[in-house]
């Protein structure tokens, strides 16, 4: 057998050879930066091995980012969830579900920046939000919503809860509609086809969304600086690491801190998915016969 | 379980059942009276309706109009938790996360059955349907046909008054098929159930109703049982479900009693008045398999032989008329190709029915 | 009983359609402050503004140099675009038609870049780009913007390739046509649809992509989105209105080619989910 046999016999032939243009890039622009932001990241200015580790964790300046960022992005991505599954159960019905998703995917699209633009003035002192809420009697003076933790939290329910939402109805929408009624006709109500039929096919697929949502909560950072408060109660971790980074240029602190975000973070959503791995997580479309 | 029916009733009664889809009316006015202990078959081409009927039935469906009445209850008001029918899915509807004992013990622990009697029911349920090595499986690692007896399982556990099956069969390969419609018909006898059955398929709808329902375009054609369908079938269209394929028009020659004899200008034949004809003109229906060559005294048609192919103790050929018709039938010998032959059919399997019919 | 269900159903199904609404009505009223707020003269202490004009055009045109920063948005999405496609597609090809060893690892590659966000990658890359010289420049915006592009492009057209039956290609084959005919007669014509579907996502997607972009850009090779970034954060040295109206500019051209892709594409793939990953 000749050697070119042997590797075809592995699969390895010419058309294998095609991922590696791409595999190749990616070891350059991801992974070599990512490991030498790690070797970085243990050669601080000061020459000791720990130093930008005991710098970030013993001053309060960095150490309350991961924090700051927590308390932002956790009630954020479950309050997204929490709206986002009652409602695609229901726009799961529709048949019309196309202009809604279209509207739905305009902040998705337009971005962060875009939306805390328009944030500035709708929310603003003299937007027409406050205005309205004026008009119907509902507040005396125009509320302050914006340079604060509630601009960015809003910031991000606008944001992330399309996303969260979408990825939602691409759960509920797999799950085969005959199971619900399987689960009616058998005596099973409303509030318990719920419980007992779409919760538990539904939760590996919720996980997923809360992981990924919680991903891009965390990783928050034009909002938290331009509708934020972002010496303060907004100073996320990514404001920590850009500074170090452009302000200070300290790149190996910058990085220090990039991969403690990476950490903290994967730490939640390693949470979320070994809670997953305790679900069932098979096919939610009715096996097919 | 044993043989111990459900609730207690009579007779299920579907009264001018309607449904619209917009402007798309599936049911136009069915009505119907089904016994308790009765196997119905509802059978039609897809479209008909039939799989609408068992969604309203089930309550799966809210109605446009009519009414649905079991003995005097109104039941079309029910929510489908509410009936407590028991249904049997296309595709199984199984929950992929639970076992099949799970799957089969749902309907009762919905009903607050206690758990010794569920362990009892479903256990006496699992060895019904022959499953007891497979119990502690999820759907997804069983094959279709163990899937198709855990969805009966569950369905009949709950001892319904009335179970409801959806082409149960349709996803299933031909042998399996039929040994899962004699699977079916024996629990049906065992547990006394009343079942409402829907295929397109006729020969499962002869072989298991006790009565079937031709559906139409969201109307009923014929009602009646499946030796009656079969030999006579009051309409065009359900003589062609019967597997009466094989449409000739004719002119009526002469009338005793409903025996006509008819003129096909490829030659003669005797048929009966399957549908009553006003006019002079009609269309035949036969069975490919009811033609076959006779002698030239009794009634005929020509045709030339076009193909023959050997189907095992008999041949079985396609002959062309003179006006182009093709003509299947059936011979002892095998006839030449290019042959003309006489095809002659028993008048009783040749059928008559008006050229229009409504 | 019944009625007390059907009363509870209804109750519910209004307060989250009310909700929905309410979200949605937010949201374009948002979005149209800014539109309002580029055409008016002054607004002030009033629901719109005195008078409308277009000179806040005219200003931010100039101010904020947009016609350079469109050229390079246009430039840098470009490249994007095409190099994702030379690297992407390919990829895509043989992951879906091939197992190989260490495949998985190639696919984990390939995942990663969308799983983490762009801020935790983006500050190395940054480091090492302006560490070779390529920091600031437009050739490192395309490249730090490959990173998560690619992957997305070869996630969006395995599944499409794998619905295409190989039989298609052997039958090809058969008929004698070559590799690079196979390729220029039967897989492009089969793959175009797909690829045009996961490159219009690609671009839309680029020209939001804010994180990678703010770190690896320098003055000259800012896109669009950047520049807002920039004109809000500063906002008091220039006129709110014509802040605004560079939102307008980045708004339509994003909306331009959302409504473009949204014709071939389904809106959920924007938010880049392979189907069936879960």
């Amino acid at each position: 057998m000749t050697v070119r046999g042997r590797l075809a016999a592995r699969g390895i032939d010419g058309v294998t050879l095609l991922v590696l243009p791409a595999v190749a890039l990616l070891v350059l622009l991801f992974v070599y930066p990512f490991l030498y932001g790690l070797f970085l990241s243990f050669r601080p200015k000061d020459g000791s091995l720990l130093g930008n580790y005991a710098r970030f964790f013993g001053d309060p300046f960095f150490r309350d980012t991961v924090w700051v960022t927590m308390r932002l992005a956790l009630p954020v991505t479950l309050l997204n969830l929490l709206l986002a599954l009652p409602i695609a159960l229901r726009v799961r019905h529709l048949r019309r579900q196309r202009l809604l998703i279209t509207v739905l995917v305009l902040p998705i699209t337009l971005g962060t920046v875009l939306v805390s633009e328009g944030m500035l003035n709708y929310f603003g002192p003299q937007g027409w939000f406050s205005r309205t809420l004026m008009l119907l009697g509902l507040i005396g003076a125009p509320v302050k919503l914006v340079q604060s933790y509630t601009g960015v939290f809003l910031s991000l329910l606008i944001t992330g809860f399309p996303f969260t939402f979408l990825l939602t109805l691409s759960y509920v929408t797999g799950i085969d509609p005959a199971l619900e009624q399987a689960g009616a006709t058998l005596g099973a109500g409303p509030s318990r086809r719920f419980r007992h039929v779409l919760l538990p096919l539904l939760l590996p697929g919720l996980a997923i969304t809360f992981c990924l949502s919680f991903v891009q909560a965390y990783s928050v950072l034009p909002s938290a600086v331009l509708v934020g408060d972002p010496s303060r109660t907004t100073r996320v971790i990514s404001i920590a690491a850009y500074q170090a980074a452009f302000e200070e240029y300290d790149y190996a602190m910058a990085s220090t801190v990039a991969l403690i975000m990476g950490a903290t973070q994967l730490a939640v959503v390693g949470m979320a998915l070994g809670l997953r791995g305790l679900l069932y997580r098979g096919p939610a479309g009715g096996a097919k016969g | 379980m044993g043989a111990a029916p459900g609730p207690a009733f009579h007779a299920l009664r579907l009264d001018g059942l309607q449904r619209d889809f917009g402007a798309l009316n599936a049911l136009k006015g069915l009505d119907l009276t089904i016994q308790r202990g009765e196997f119905i078959a509802l059978l039609g081409p897809s479209g008909c309706g039939k799989s609408t009927a068992l969604n309203c039935i089930a309550g799966l469906l809210p109605l446009t109009g009519g009414s649905i009445w079991l003995d005097e209850r109104r039941i079309d008001t029910l929510r489908p938790e509410e009936r407590g029918f028991g249904m049997v899915f296309q595709n199984y509807a199984l929950f992929p996360h639970l076992t099949a004992r799970r799957n089969i013990g749902f309907g009762l622990r919905m009903r607050g059955v206690p758990k010794p009697e569920l362990e009892r029911r479903v256990d006496a349920a699992i060895a019904m349907v022959r499953l007891e090595s497979q119990s502690e499986k999820l759907p997804g690692q069983m094959s279709g046909g163990q899937q198709q007896r855990v969805a009966i399982a569950r369905a009949v556990v709950v001892e319904p008054p009335l179970v409801l099956m959806d082409e149960p069969l349709s996803n299933l390969d031909a042998k399996l098929r039929i040994e899962m419609r004699q699977e079916i018909r024996r629990i049906h006898n065992q547990l006394g159930t009343t079942t409402i059955y829907v295929t397109h398929d006729q020969e499962e709808a002869l072989s298991l109703a006790d009565r079937i329902v031709v559906l139409r375009d969201g109307r009923i054609r014929q009602v009646g049982a499946p030796e009656e369908l079969y030999a006579r079938p009051a309409h065009l269209d359900v003589a062609e479900f019967m597997g009466y394929r094989t449409r000739l028009a004719a002119r009526i020659l002469a009338r005793d009693g409903d025996v006509l004899t008819l003129d096909l200008g490829i030659g003669q034949l005797q048929g009966i008045e399957a549908a009553p004809i006003a006019g002079e003109t009609a269309t035949l229906a036969l069975r490919p398999d009811d033609l076959q060559p006779v002698a030239e005294g009794t009634p005929h048609l020509r045709a030339q032989v076009e193909a023959v192919e050997f189907i095992g103790r008999e041949f079985h050929g396609l002959a062309r008329s003179a006006r182009g018709d093709a003509l299947h039938f059936r011979a002892a010998e095998r006839p030449a190709l290019g042959e003309t032959l006489c095809l002659g059919a028993d008048p009783r399997r040749v059928l008559a029915y008006p050229e229009m019919q409504p | 009983m019944q009625i007390r269900h059907r009363f509870v159903d209804r109750l519910w199904a209004t307060a989250l359609w009310t909700l929905v609404g309410f979200f949605v009505v937010n949201l374009l009223a948002l979005i149209a402050t800014v539109v309002v707020s580029s055409f008016g003269t002054r607004w002030l202490r009033s629901w719109l503004p005195a008078d409308w004009t277009l000179r806040w055009y005219a200003a931010a045109w100039s101010e904020f140099q947009l016609g350079d920063v469109l050229l390079t948005t246009f430039q840098v999405v470009l490249a994007v675009v095409v190099l994702s496609a030379v690297f992407g597609v390919p990829a895509a090809y043989a992951l879906a038609r091939r197992d190989f060893p260490g495949k998985r690892l190639a696919m984990l590659l390939l995942l990663l870049p969308m799983l983490v966000p762009p801020v935790t990658y983006g500050i190395p890359l940054a480091t090492v780009l302006y560490q070779s010289g390529l920091g600031g420049s437009m050739a490192g915006v395309i490249l730090a913007n490959l990173v998560p592009s690619i992957p997305f492009v070869v996630l969006v057209m395995i599944p499409f390739i794998e619905q295409i039956d190989p039989r298609v290609e052997a039958a090809a084959r058969v008929f004698g046509a070559g590799t690079g005919r196979l390729f220029l007669h039967v897989l492009l014509p089969l793959l175009a649809p797909g690829v045009m579907a996961a490159l219009l996502l690609v671009l839309v997607r680029t020209i939001a992509m804010f994180e990678l972009t703010f770190l690896t850009a320098g003055p000259t090779s800012q896109t669009l989105v950047v520049a807002l970034y920039y004109a809000v954060f500063a906002s008091g040295v220039r006129a709110v209105q014509s802040i605004d109206a560079m939102a307008v500019i980045y708004m339509s051209v994003t909306l331009v080619w959302l409504l473009i892709a949204l014709r071939f594409v389904n809106p959920t793939q924007l938010v880049g989910r392979s189907k069936r990953s879960g």
